[in-house]
């Protein structure tokens, strides 16, 4: 193991001690890293497009063409944060994270080229029972829960919880997407939405529909 | 499916659990969440709030099997 300059940093296994120091600004085999890292972020980036493709409706030459941009950007941000790398796991670990991020960033990019025909204020409450994966049968038996539902989304929730909730579950929108349409990032919409479900649950409870057991009670 | 299975997926749909850490931090250590998995030890005991994150969030979901699936098809740690 080898004890890396920030005293913050984890010692690092071999491996990774050898990485940062061949990235960094001065080393002399800076080029020679460069390369055999976008080599592994091309092929991460790959591999998950791969995975991803078929659920994200691309194929072939668009793979291969995000899969570079994917990873050409995933190189730069590691590059821009490498100081931030404390070694808590190995540091290709922590770079093909990167890789992966940008493939979702790509994807959630990709989705409105794909999908034009979308509103983000026309609410489509039909589709809540298929979008939760219910049945038409259960929905109809249910009719009085999910009208609930509406009634606690139209008026428990601010304006902005009521639009993303419509957005990720009654349009079903990716959430990644929907970020990047909103110019902001995954995490402030997951803590709207957070908070949205937490509203719309309590709602529900007080009015009898579900049971009353405390936030986090499995 | 009855109103007994609707109400049961509203309910784990809707519910909520405070130890949920977010996005923010839950991509931040997924790295070393991942190589622990990788590594046959149980991450949630290390990162209960990732492990509660994971379960509601599926773009985090996501990007957490990707990154799984990439580190092991490369070799475990």
């Amino acid at each position: 193991m080898v004890a890396a300059p920030d005293d913050a940093r984890a010692a690092l296994d071999a491996e990774s001690a050898a990485w940062v120091e061949g990235l960094a600004a001065r080393s002399p085999d800076r080029d020679s890293a460069l390369s055999r890292l976008h080599l592994l972020l091309l092929r991460a980036a790959r591999t998950e497009l791969t995975r991803r493709a078929p659920g994200a409706g691309i194929s072939g030459p668009e793979v291969d063409d995000l899969a570079h941009q994917a990873a050409d950007d995933a190189l730069l941000a590691i590059l821009r944060r490498l100081p931030e790398f404390r070694g808590d796991s190995r540091f290709t670990t922590w770079a093909y994270k990167f890789a992966i991020f940008e493939v979702s960033s790509k994807l959630g990019r990709h989705f409105w080229t794909t999908r034009t025909d979308i509103a983000l204020d026309a609410a489509q409450w039909e589709r809540l029972p298929a979008r939760l994966g219910l049945t038409p049968e259960s929905a109809i038996e249910a009719a009085d829960l999910f009208a609930a539902v509406r009634s606690a989304v139209e008026t428990n929730l601010t304006t902005r919880q009521r639009d993303i909730f419509v957005a990720l579950v009654l349009d079903g929108i990716p959430l990644d997407a929907l970020a990047l349409k909103l110019t902001t990032d995954r995490n402030t919409i997951y803590k709207v939405m957070f908070d949205a479900r937490r509203k719309i649950r309590a709602a529900l409870v007080t009015n009898g529909y579900l049971a009353g057991h405390a936030e986090g009670e499995r | 499916m009855s109103i007994v299975d609707a109400r049961r997926v509203l309910d784990r749909f809707l519910r909520t659990d405070p130890s949920d850490v977010g996005c923010g931090q839950a991509v931040a250590m997924l790295h070393a969440y991942v190589e622990l998995v990788v590594s046959g030890e149980n991450p949630d005991t290390q990162h209960p709030g990732i492990a509660a994150h994971l379960q509601a969030c599926a773009p985090c979901l996501e990007d957490y099997d990707g990154l799984l699936l990439t580190v092991r098809e490369t070799g475990a740690p």
